[in-house]
C-alpha cells in the first residue's frame, strides 16, 4: 500500500477527485502511464503502422453489433434464417447494426493481413519480440475460427454447406477423422445441433480467448516495445533520464494520429456499409439469402474470400501435386545430407526422416494431405521468427532481390486467393500448385536465402523527417 | 521470367473466362430508375400480389411496411389483402409445400429475398436476371407445363404472366460451332407470337419492370434510406478527418 496523497492546499475540484482514486486505485495511474502517456513508441512509424490500432477497432466494432445482433437472432434451424431477415426489416436500425457486423467481419480480415505484412517485412517478429508475434497468429488463427463458427449463423445456402466442406475435412484425418468430425457437427450432417454449438462458440468461447491473447499480444507489446520501419533498438540510445531518444509518448503522439488512421478507416468500411453492404458478393455471398437446403448441394461451393488462399492450396493438393511433394521432400533430404553439415547421427536422422514422410506421403490419400498443407500454411507462420536468419530486420536494409521476393510472394498470396473464389479450372490448379510450393519454398527455405546477398548498414538511429 | 508472367497472365484469362459464361441467355439490364418510382413501386406490388402471391410467399415482409413505397394502410386493405389478413402480418402463402412439391416438382421458394439471392457476378444484378427471367418465357409442349424459359431452362414454373404476354413459341436454328467444325449448335434465334397477349410487347416489358422493381426494393426495404444516411455519415467522416489530420499536425508539429 503506497502512502496517501494529499491534494495540494486550495486545490481544485478536479485535482482532489483525481487524487481520491489514485489514493484508491493506484493501479488505474500506474498502468495507465506504463502503457499510455509514458509508453515510448518509436517515432517512426508509417502508415502500415495503423494497422493495429485499426485491428482492435473492428474488435470492438464486432463485440458491440455482436450483442446487439444476439438480442434478436435465433439460433435454431427452423428460425435462424427468418431472425437474420426480422433484424434487417423490423428491428429499428437492425439493418446497420447486421451490415457493420458482416463488413467488420471481412474488414477484421484486411487489417490483420495487413498488420501481419507489416509484421513480415519489418522484421516484427525478430528477437525480442517473438511472443507477440506468436500471440498474432494465436489470434489470427481464432478469427479463422470466429469467422468460420460465425458464418454458419444466418443459416443460408453457403453457411450450410461452407460449413458442411470445411467439417468434412476433419473427416479426411486418418483413424480420428470420422468421429471428430461427427464431434464437431454434433449429428451426422450439419443441422441444428451444429448451429447451436457453432453459436456457442461463436459468442462465447472464442470471442473470451480471443480477449485474452489480445491482452497478452499488447502487453508482450510493451514489454519489449514497438518495432520500427528501420528496425533499429529505440531502448539502445536513451537520454540522461532513461527515455529512448527516437521514442515518444504514445499518449498523446500517437492517440492523435491514430485517430487520423480511424477516421480514414471508417470513412471506407461506411463506404462498404452504406452503399455496398454485399461489395459484390465478396463481403455478403447472394447465395446466402437462399434459405440453408440440406437437399440442394450449390454448384459452386467457396468460403469467404478471406479464406480463399489456403482454400487453393488446399484444392492444389491433388494426387499429381502429392508426387511433387514427394520428390521435392526426396530432393530436400539429398541436399541437406550434401551441403547440410550434419554429422554420421544427423545424416542418418534426415535420411529416416524422409524416407518416413515420403512413405506417409504415398500411404495417405491426397485429401488429407490437403488438409495438412491449409493447416501447415498458417502454422509455418508460428516458427517464423526462427526461420528468418537475415542479419537486418527491416526489408529497408536488406538485399534488393529479397525485396522482389517478398513481392512475388504477396502477389502469389493474392493469385491464391483470387483462385479461390472461382471454379476449380486446369489452369487454375496449376498456377495454384506453383503459388503453393512458393509459399511453402518461401517459408521453409528463408534459413538459407535470408542471409543471402549485400545487407546494407543500419543506421544507430531512426530515420526521420519531421512533419 | 517473362515467360513466367506470361503463362500466370493466360492462365488467369482463362480462368475469368471460364467464370463469364454461366448458364442461359446473356441478361437484360433491368432499367433501374424504376425504383425510385412509386407509382412504378406501388404498380409492382400489384402485380405482385395478383400473380405471385397465390403461390409464393413472402414472408418476412410485412404487408404494412407497404407505406415505405407511399401506400395507406387503407389501400393496403382495400387492394393487396385477400383472405382476411391484417395489415401487420407477413405475406404468406395458403399453399401447402408438400402439396406444392407435388404439383410443380418444387416448392415455390419465398420471393422476400429473392432479388438478392439472383446476382451473379459477371452476369448482373438479381433484378437483372428476374427482369430476364419474367421476359423469356415460351411454348414448349416437351415440358410438363408446357413453358419453358431461357434464362432458367425447364423451370418448374409455368408462365404465370401469359395472358399478358400472350403465347410465343421459340425458333431455333442449327449452326456449325465456330470452335468445333464436327459439331452443330442449336442456336436460339428468336421469338414467334401464337396468341397476342392483353399487353403490347412495350407494355408487357413495362409491367415486368414495374414487378422486378418491387421486389428489388422487397428485397431490402430500407436501401434507399440506406444511401440517403450514407451521403451524410461521408460527409461528417470527411470532416471529421480533415480535423483529425490537423490535431494530429498540431501535436507533431514539435516533434524533431
Amino acid at each position: 500500500m503506497a502512502e496517501f496523497k494529499e491534494a495540494t492546499a486550495g486545490a481544485g475540484v478536479g485535482e482532489k477527485v483525481t487524487v481520491w482514486f489514485e489514493n484508491r486505485f493506484p493501479t488505474a495511474f500506474s498502468e495507465y502511464k506504463k502503457h499510455l502517456s509514458e509508453y515510448y513508441a518509436p517515432k517512426n512509424f508509417n502508415v502500415w503502422y495503423f494497422f493495429g490500432s485499426l485491428a482492435l477497432l473492428v474488435l470492438v466494432i464486432q463485440i458491440v453489433t455482436g450483442i446487439f445482433l444476439v438480442m434478436h437472432y435465433k439460433p435454431d434451424a427452423n428460425l435462424a434464417f427468418a431472425s437474420v431477415e426480422y433484424i434487417m426489416r423490423d428491428v429499428p436500425w437492425g439493418w446497420l447494426v447486421r451490415y457493420m457486423h458482416s463488413t467488420g467481419a471481412s474488414a477484421f480480415f484486411i487489417v490483420v493481413y495487413l498488420h501481419m505484412w507489416r509484421g513480415m517485412i519489418y522484421g516484427s517478429y525478430r528477437k525480442p519480440r517473438e511472443l507477440v508475434w506468436i500471440f498474432g497468429v494465436l489470434i489470427f488463427l481464432c478469427l479463422m475460427g470466429e469467422a468460420f463458427f460465425g458464418y454458419l449463423l444466418p443459416w443460408g445456402q453457403m453457411s450450410y454447406w461452407g460449413a458442411q466442406v470445411i467439417v468434412n475435412l476433419f473427416a479426411a484425418i486418418p483413424f480420428i477423422g470420422p468421429d471428430l468430425a461427427l464431434l464437431i457437427r454434433g449429428d451426422y450432417v450439419v443441422g441444428d445441433a451444429t448451429l447451436n454449438r457453432f453459436f456457442a462458440f461463436h459468442v462465447i468461447a472464442i470471442p473470451l480467448v480471443l480477449i485474452g491473447l489480445v491482452v497478452a499480444h499488447l502487453l508482450a507489446l510493451h514489454d519489449v516495445g514497438s518495432n520500427n520501419p528501420d528496425g533499429v533498438e529505440i531502448k539502445a540510445t536513451k537520454d540522461a533520464s532513461g527515455k529512448p531518444l527516437d521514442g515518444i509518448p504514445f499518449h498523446p503522439y500517437y492517440t492523435v494520429h491514430d485517430i487520423v488512421g480511424v477516421a480514414v478507416f471508417l470513412f471506407v468500411f461506411s463506404a462498404v456499409v452504406f452503399f455496398a453492404p454485399e461489395l459484390g458478393g465478396y463481403f455478403l455471398e447472394y447465395n446466402n439469402f437462399i434459405p440453408a437446403d440440406p437437399l440442394k448441394t450449390p454448384a459452386h461451393i467457396a468460403p469467404v474470400w478471406y479464406f480463399t488462399p489456403y482454400y487453393s492450396m488446399l484444392r492444389a493438393t491433388t494426387d499429381v501435386m502429392v508426387n511433387v511433394l514427394a520428390v521435392l521432400t526426396a530432393l530436400g533430404a539429398l541436399a541437406a545430407l550434401v551441403g547440410g553439415g550434419f554429422s554420421g547421427k544427423g545424416k542418418l536422422a534426415v535420411a529416416v526422416a524422409a524416407v518416413v514422410a515420403v512413405a506417409l506421403l504415398k500411404t495417405f490419400d491426397a485429401k488429407f494431405w490437403g488438409v495438412v498443407v491449409m493447416g501447415g500454411a498458417v502454422v509455418i507462420l508460428f516458427f517464423l521468427p526462427w526461420l528468418d536468419r537475415s542479419p537486418v530486420k527491416s526489408i529497408r536494409y536488406r538485399p534488393v532481390w529479397h525485396k522482389w521476393l517478398y513481392g512475388v510472394f504477396v502477389v502469389f498470396f493474392i493469385v491464391l486467393g483470387y483462385l479461390g473464389i472461382k471454379p476449380p479450372s486446369d489452369a487454375g490448379t496449376l498456377i495454384s500448385q506453383i503459388g503453393t510450393i512458393f509459399y511453402f519454398g518461401f517459408f521453409l527455405l528463408m534459413p538459407w536465402w535470408s542471409r543471402i546477398g549485400e545487407f546494407k548498414p543500419v543506421p544507430a538511429r531512426v530515420t526521420f523527417a519531421a512533419h | 521470367m517473362k515467360k513466367i508472367i506470361a503463362l500466370l497472365l493466360a492462365g488467369l484469362a482463362s480462368v475469368t473466362g471460364a467464370w463469364a459464361a454461366g448458364d442461359g441467355v446473356a441478361w437484360d439490364r433491368f432499367p433501374t430508375q424504376k425504383l425510385t418510382d412509386a407509382a412504378a413501386l406501388q404498380h409492382g406490388a400489384k402485380l405482385f400480389s395478383n400473380y405471385c402471391l397465390s403461390c409464393h410467399s413472402a414472408s418476412y415482409m410485412r404487408y404494412n411496411r407497404l407505406r415505405d413505397i407511399g401506400l395507406t394502410d387503407e389501400q393496403i386493405r382495400d387492394n393487396l389483402l385477400f383472405a382476411g389478413e391484417k395489415v401487420g402480418e407477413t405475406m404468406q402463402v395458403a399453399m401447402n409445400p408438400l402439396e406444392a412439391k407435388q404439383w410443380f416438382g418444387a416448392a415455390p421458394p419465398d420471393l422476400t429475398v429473392i432479388a438478392r439471392s439472383r446476382a451473379a457476378p459477371g452476369q448482373g444484378s438479381g433484378a437483372d436476371y428476374l427482369y430476364t427471367f419474367l421476359r423469356t418465357y415460351y411454348r414448349d409442349e416437351t415440358k410438363a407445363t408446357g413453358w419453358n424459359n431461357l434464362a432458367f431452362p425447364s423451370v418448374a414454373m409455368p408462365h404465370v404472366l401469359w395472358q399478358l404476354q400472350g403465347q410465343r413459341r421459340a425458333t431455333y436454328a442449327d449452326e456449325k460451332d465456330p470452335h468445333d467444325a464436327t459439331k452443330t449448335l442449336h442456336v436460339f434465334k428468336g421469338y414467334e407470337q401464337v396468341t397476342p397477349g392483353s399487353l403490347s410487347a412495350r407494355e408487357y416489358d413495362e409491367a415486368v419492370g414495374d414487378l422486378v422493381a418491387f421486389l428489388q426494393w422487397m428485397g431490402e426495404p430500407m436501401q434507399k434510406d440506406r444511401v440517403r444516411l450514407g451521403v451524410i455519415v461521408l460527409i461528417f467522416l470527411a470532416l471529421f478527418t480533415v480535423v483529425a489530420w490537423r490535431l494530429n499536425a498540431a501535436f507533431w508539429k514539435d516533434v524533431k
